[in-house]
């Protein structure tokens, strides 16, 4: 079974993003950037599908710039076996790239692609399940288990009121939810091995596909900051505090 | 202008985020519909139609759509949008789920998790676990959007609406519901709570949440969890504030032994009035907690209890 993995380049998780002076955007000039998490939780997945025996090709895909190449090595070293980058320098919304994606899934035809659910930048949670949308497949989102079987998986989501099972015919799509695995760490000998696999180039610009937005970034602006409030000494004062100053508990 | 809503049930309940969601296509403006789509879902409808503003209800009632399956639920919605200019859900699990695919088969670009309208096709949304806010606008003649319903409020009960029904659904064939594990409690919904108290890792055991679970009770309080809470196994994963779990904004908030990492605040920073409880000085929860208490939860929490 081929499994197909599109990561993102995202800021790290652990840097607070600014916005610029001008309202345009966030500033990411010199800020540290990673493989957004729920990918690697996604290439974890993938890779531990190959462990068991299940899948036995795993391709990863990125659309971006030629910076995700380092994204796509670090895929490579924790054990995907073969890259494609995707290059633009378009600032793409979920559906383009969904679109690009089920453009290199009618090449590929993987039996399941497995992207996170959502990217920490963008925050939009949609990509997956465009994709499912434009190559009719069916969709496990918000995956915290992934079983396949036969030619059918079965996904265990993370839903608001708890857990639900799904089963789904192959080929299919799936989403990641932080606790599907605990993604581990490339070695160095795996990283020193990543730079010899293969890592093709397509030019996004020459895929046939209308690539403009139609949702317009008019203003980007910080978020309204809350006021610094007060340490109080003891329970007694907190309790004071709430009912007569907050007035939020009788 | 017309907008479907696609509200948010359990066949037997109609959940507030769909008066919440109500609330936000208010402000867009138009005339409202409100799709009811479940199994056995009739008393749905009928709640659905008391909402203020919605002027029409449609029901789909079958099977296939019992446990809101994106690949039999999307193509129902994608069928009705003809008539329709926006196309909103709340931003739950649900519609998390099947708007995306909604949006891609008619070809347009969701905007998801709105906090605010500025106009009929220009929303604010965050971005970056909410350290930024954009404001964008949607030049497409459809537009398909769900709503954090913690940024709206519930509108009231005082309407009725038509109920009108729809013929059968299709079944797409390639999925299938298996089984479900839902978290029974007798405690509010944590989106729908006035007030919440969430442990973290602080807390140590899933045991010590019975700490939080009598002053829970006391205040009528939602009990929540940080990630830390949940990835240890202390309590489900339903209980989840945050970025990539439930978005809270109560009247009051209880952090308690819970750091305040970036994905833990965009969960419930927009909440009145924020209270932290944690034994480090330096933890970053206490710069945005309106009232902070340096204190071992394990001597606090039972304090708090027995002086509420
Ligand atoms: C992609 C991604 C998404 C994420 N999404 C979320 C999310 O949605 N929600 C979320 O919460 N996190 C999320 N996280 C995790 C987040 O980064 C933090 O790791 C997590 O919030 C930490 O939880 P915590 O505050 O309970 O634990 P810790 O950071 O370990 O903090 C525990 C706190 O308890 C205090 N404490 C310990 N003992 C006591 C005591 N006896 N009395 C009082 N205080 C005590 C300590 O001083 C400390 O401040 C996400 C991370 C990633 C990478
Ligand atoms: N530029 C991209 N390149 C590769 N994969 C992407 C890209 N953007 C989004 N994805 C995938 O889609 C998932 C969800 O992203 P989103 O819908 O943008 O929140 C990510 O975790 C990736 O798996």
């Amino acid at each position: 079974m081929k499994v197909l993995v599109p990561v993102k380049r995202v800021i790290d998780y652990n840097v607070k993003a600014r916005v610029k002076a001008d309202n345009t955007d966030v500033d990411l000039t010199n800020v540290k950037m990673a493989m957004n998490p729920f990918c690697e939780i996604a290439v974890e997945e993938a890779v531990r599908l190959k462990e068991k025996g299940t899948a036995t090709e795993i391709v990863v895909v990125s659309i971006g710039s030629k910076s995700c190449h380092e994204q796509l090595r670090t895929a490579l070293a924790l054990g995907a076996d073969r890259a494609i980058h995707i290059d633009t320098e378009l600032n793409l919304g979920s559906l383009q790239v969904a679109k690009l994606l089920s453009k290199v899934v009618e090449e590929e035809q993987p039996e399941l692609v497995i992207l996170g659910k959502q990217s920490i930048d963008a925050d939009n949670n949609q990509t997956g399940q465009m994709l499912a949308a434009l190559t009719n497949r069916p969709q496990g989102t918000f995956a915290s288990e992934v079983v396949v079987e036969d030619n059918k998986v079965a996904v265990t989501r993370e839903v608001d009121g708890g857990l639900q099972t799904v089963s789904l015919n192959l080929p299919a799509i799936v989403t990641t939810d932080l606790r599907l695995n605990e993604p581990r760490y490339a070695s160095l000998p795996n990283i020193m091995k990543a730079k010899r696999k293969p890592l093709d180039v397509k030019v996004a610009a020459d895929m046939g596909l209308e690539l403009s937005s139609k949702i317009n970034l008019l203003k980007v602006e910080e978020p309204s900051q809350r006021e610094g409030g007060v340490m109080v000494e003891s329970v007694d004062e907190l309790l004071e505090k709430l009912r007569n100053e907050a007035k939020v508990i009788a | 202008m017309i907008t479907l809503l696609v509200a948010e049930h359990d066949n037997s309940e109609l959940k507030l985020d769909t008066h919440k969601a109500v609330d936000a296509i208010t402000k867009m403006g138009g005339d409202i519909h409100v799709l009811v789509a479940g199994a056995g879902c009739q008393s749905v409808a009928e709640h659905a139609a008391k909402l203020q503003g919605v002027s029409k209800v449609l029901v789909a009632d079958h099977d296939l759509l019992a446990h809101g399956l994106a690949e039999n639920l999307a193509p129902l919605v994608v069928d009705l949008a003809d008539d329709y200019s926006h196309i909103v859900a709340p931003a739950t699990t649900t519609g998390k789920n099947f708007m995306p695919r909604v949006a891609a088969a008619l070809d347009v670009e969701q905007i998801s998790d709105i906090i605010e309208v500025v106009s009929s096709d220009t929303f604010k949304r965050p971005i970056y676990a909410g350290n930024a806010i954009a404001t964008v606008q949607s030049e497409y003649a459809k537009k398909v959007i769900t709503v954090r319903t913690a940024a709206f409020d519930k509108v009231s009960e005082t309407g009725s609406a038509e109920i009108v029904s729809l013929e059968a659904v299709a079944d797409a064939g390639i999925s299938n519901f298996v089984k479900q594990e839902l978290t029974e409690s007798e405690r509010p919904e944590l989106t729908a709570a006035g007030v919440v108290i969430s442990g973290g890792r602080g807390m140590q055991n899933g045991d010590n949440f019975t700490l939080l679970e009598g002053i829970a009770d006391k205040l009528g309080a939602a009990v929540g969890a940080s990630r830390a809470a949940v990835d240890a196994g202390f309590v489900p994963n339903d209980m989840q504030v945050g970025q990539t779990g439930k978005i809270v904004a109560p009247d009051l908030y209880i952090a308690v032994g819970i750091s305040g990492a970036i994905q833990h605040l965009a969960g419930m920073k927009d909440s009145k009035v924020i209270v932290a409880i944690n034994k480090d000085p330096e933890a970053p929860i206490f710069q945005v907690a309106d009232y902070g208490l340096e204190a071992d939860l394990f001597e606090a929490l039972p304090e708090l209890e027995t002086k509420l």
